[in-house]
């Protein structure tokens, strides 16, 4: 396979009621992104652009970030779904041979609507919909499902909101950076057991947009450039109870397929620093298992032993994680975004030392129902 | 309505979309709810490949990719296999004021789970595992929600 790196990442400030509007975010990002790889809007080829219309208020909202992402006259196709994605057809559109330097952009705004309403749309209106179930209490389904069968304890997840809030910290786009202990994450509101609000993720408004290019163009153009080793997807079933919600069998699949292609055996041991996508707590365990960190079961005793924090042999979400930045779609992207970050040596006050090989991960969907993985080098 | 957000020189302007819909349930659905509201039965599909019965019943298996022509009845009765209880409010698409109990359950006779709200309940002896029975409502409509919530047995 031809390579394709990454050479270009930007990100705005994740927060609540960012003041900039949906097309100011997107044409920060897009800019900073140019910036970073040292070109102009003239050298961008084609772009893919993630949107959703539910969060965005607009039907078709693939056709109204076209003008902000500078997009209005190049091959541009949206992926209604997370950054990851995107990405992924960005990939695939360079491989194809018919594309070159491409540009991938995702967006949200949380504060413009209720989330709430929002995520109880993703149901079937003729079925679960009815039962108010929304993001929130059907993770919280999940949750009880999984830390019933293995044990996991609301502790160990509470250990996981503690490591990401910490991390933040040390991450100027994060909107949540908290030095909190387990006790204050025991103690929070509690909103759907076991689910207590820091189990859950701000949802945030904030834009990403990554720039990719083949090997031959990357490397005239890029001091630094990323490579896209390995990427796999896949999904599961839709309706939450023909699941085992405490499986993690499509998130091994996509895991293996992006192992596979980037040569990678042992990932806990071949892969340096991981960005995950813990939309709650209780997700960044579960996924440590499906990516193959652990044995199933086994991510209570790992994020106990401390293998995941800053300094432990494999660092996950230095960059606080989607539970301390939440921005719907981009969210996936900005995942990506920390690890380019990292491989270069630029993660600042957060870089993980010697990081050569980074994972990045997103779902869609309601309770990881898809997964997208990707293997990236530098 | 419009206003000023804070002193950061950009405005909101508040509105609301409002669309109507008529969802089609497909035959499977309509005959599952048909059962419900009519003679207070749950039936569920089998697959012919697998073996696996859907409960509520789908169009195709989503495992096998084949179509489920085998209507299988299925009791009222099963077991929890996860819950919740929703302790904030959401204005509008929520079945009952908070708090309240929602749980996946696996009917006697299904291999699926149907997901409901969990009533008569005492929400601190909420169990994994536990029996639980369908109550239905009296007055029904032909939607989940003729399935009033399943009660402790």
């Amino acid at each position: 396979m031809e390579k394709v790196a990454i050479i270009g990442v930007a990100q705005t400030k994740y927060m609540k009621n960012n003041p900039n509007s949906h097309d100011e975010m997107a044409f920060e990002v897009t800019n900073k992104a140019l910036e970073d790889a040292g070109l102009t809007i003239e050298n961008i080829d084609n772009s893919v652009t993630c949107t959703n219309d539910f969060w965005d208020g607009r039907t078709i909202s693939c056709m109204t970030i076209t003008d902000a992402t500078g997009s209005s006259r190049v091959p541009t196709t949206n992926v209604e779904g997370d950054g990851t994605y995107g990405v992924l057809i960005g990939l695939m559109r360079i491989l194809s041979g018919y594309h070159n330097i491409t540009l991938v952009v995702a967006q949200s705004k949380g504060s413009i609507g209720v989330p709430s309403l929002i995520t109880n749309a993703i149901f079937d209106p003729l079925y679960e919909r009815m039962l108010g179930l929304d993001a929130v209490n059907s993770a919280a389904l999940q949750a009880r499902r999984y830390m019933t069968k293995y044990g996991i304890t609301e502790e160990q997840c509470a250990k996981v909101s503690v490591k990401n809030h910490k991390n933040a910290l040390n991450n100027p786009h994060a909107q949540l950076p908290l030095d909190i202990t387990v006790e204050d994450v025991l103690h929070s509101r509690l909103l759907a057991d076991p689910i207590k609000l820091l189990d859950t993720s701000p949802i945030s408004d904030g834009a990403c947009a990554l720039i990719l290019a083949r090997e031959s163009d990357a490397k005239k153009i890029c001091k630094k450039p990323v490579w896209i080793r390995g990427v796999g997807h896949c999904s599961d079933t839709y309706h939450l109870g023909d699941r085992d919600l405490s499986d993690v069998s499509v998130l091994e699949s996509a895991a293996k397929r992006a192992y596979d292609m980037a040569g990678i055996k042992d990932p806990k041991k071949e892969i340096h620093v991981a960005e995950v996508y813990d939309a709650f707590s209780y997700m960044e365990l579960m996924w440590m298992e499906g990516l193959g960190f652990c044995e199933r079961g086994g991510a209570g005793a790992l994020i106990d032993s401390g293998f995941t924090e800053m300094g432990g042999p494999l660092p996950v979400n230095p960059s606080g994680g989607v539970l301390s930045a939440h921005p719907v779609l981009a969210a996936g992207l900005a995942r990506i975004a920390e690890a380019v970050l990292q491989l270069r040596g630029e993660a600042g006050s957060r870089q993980v030392e010697g990081a050569r090989v980074a994972l990045a991960h997103g779902i869609e969907g309601a309770c990881g129902q898809g997964h997208c993985v990707y293997v990236l080098e530098r | 309505m419009t206003v000023e957000l804070g002193d950061t020189g950009t405005r909101i302007h508040r509105s609301r979309i409002r669309l109507r819909y008529n969802w089609w349930l497909g035959k499977v659905m309509s005959r599952f709810y048909r059962e419900i509201r009519d003679q207070s039965k749950i039936w569920g599909n089998k697959c012919p490949t697998c073996g696996l019965v859907y409960v509520p019943p789908k169009e195709n298996c989503p495992k096998c990719f084949v179509r489920m022509n085998e209507l299988v009845e299925v009791s009222d009765t099963g077991r929890l296999l996860t819950y919740t209880i929703v302790r904030y409010a959401v204005p509008f698409i929520q079945p009952q004021e908070p708090p309240f109990a929602l749980g996946i359950i696996q009917l006697d006779g299904a291999d699926t789970g149907i997901t409901h709200i969990l009533g008569e309940i005492d929400f601190g002896k909420i169990e994994v595992g536990m029996r639980l029975k369908a109550v239905f409502r009296d007055v029904r409509e032909g939607n989940l929600l003729d399935i009033k919530y399943f009660k402790p047995l």
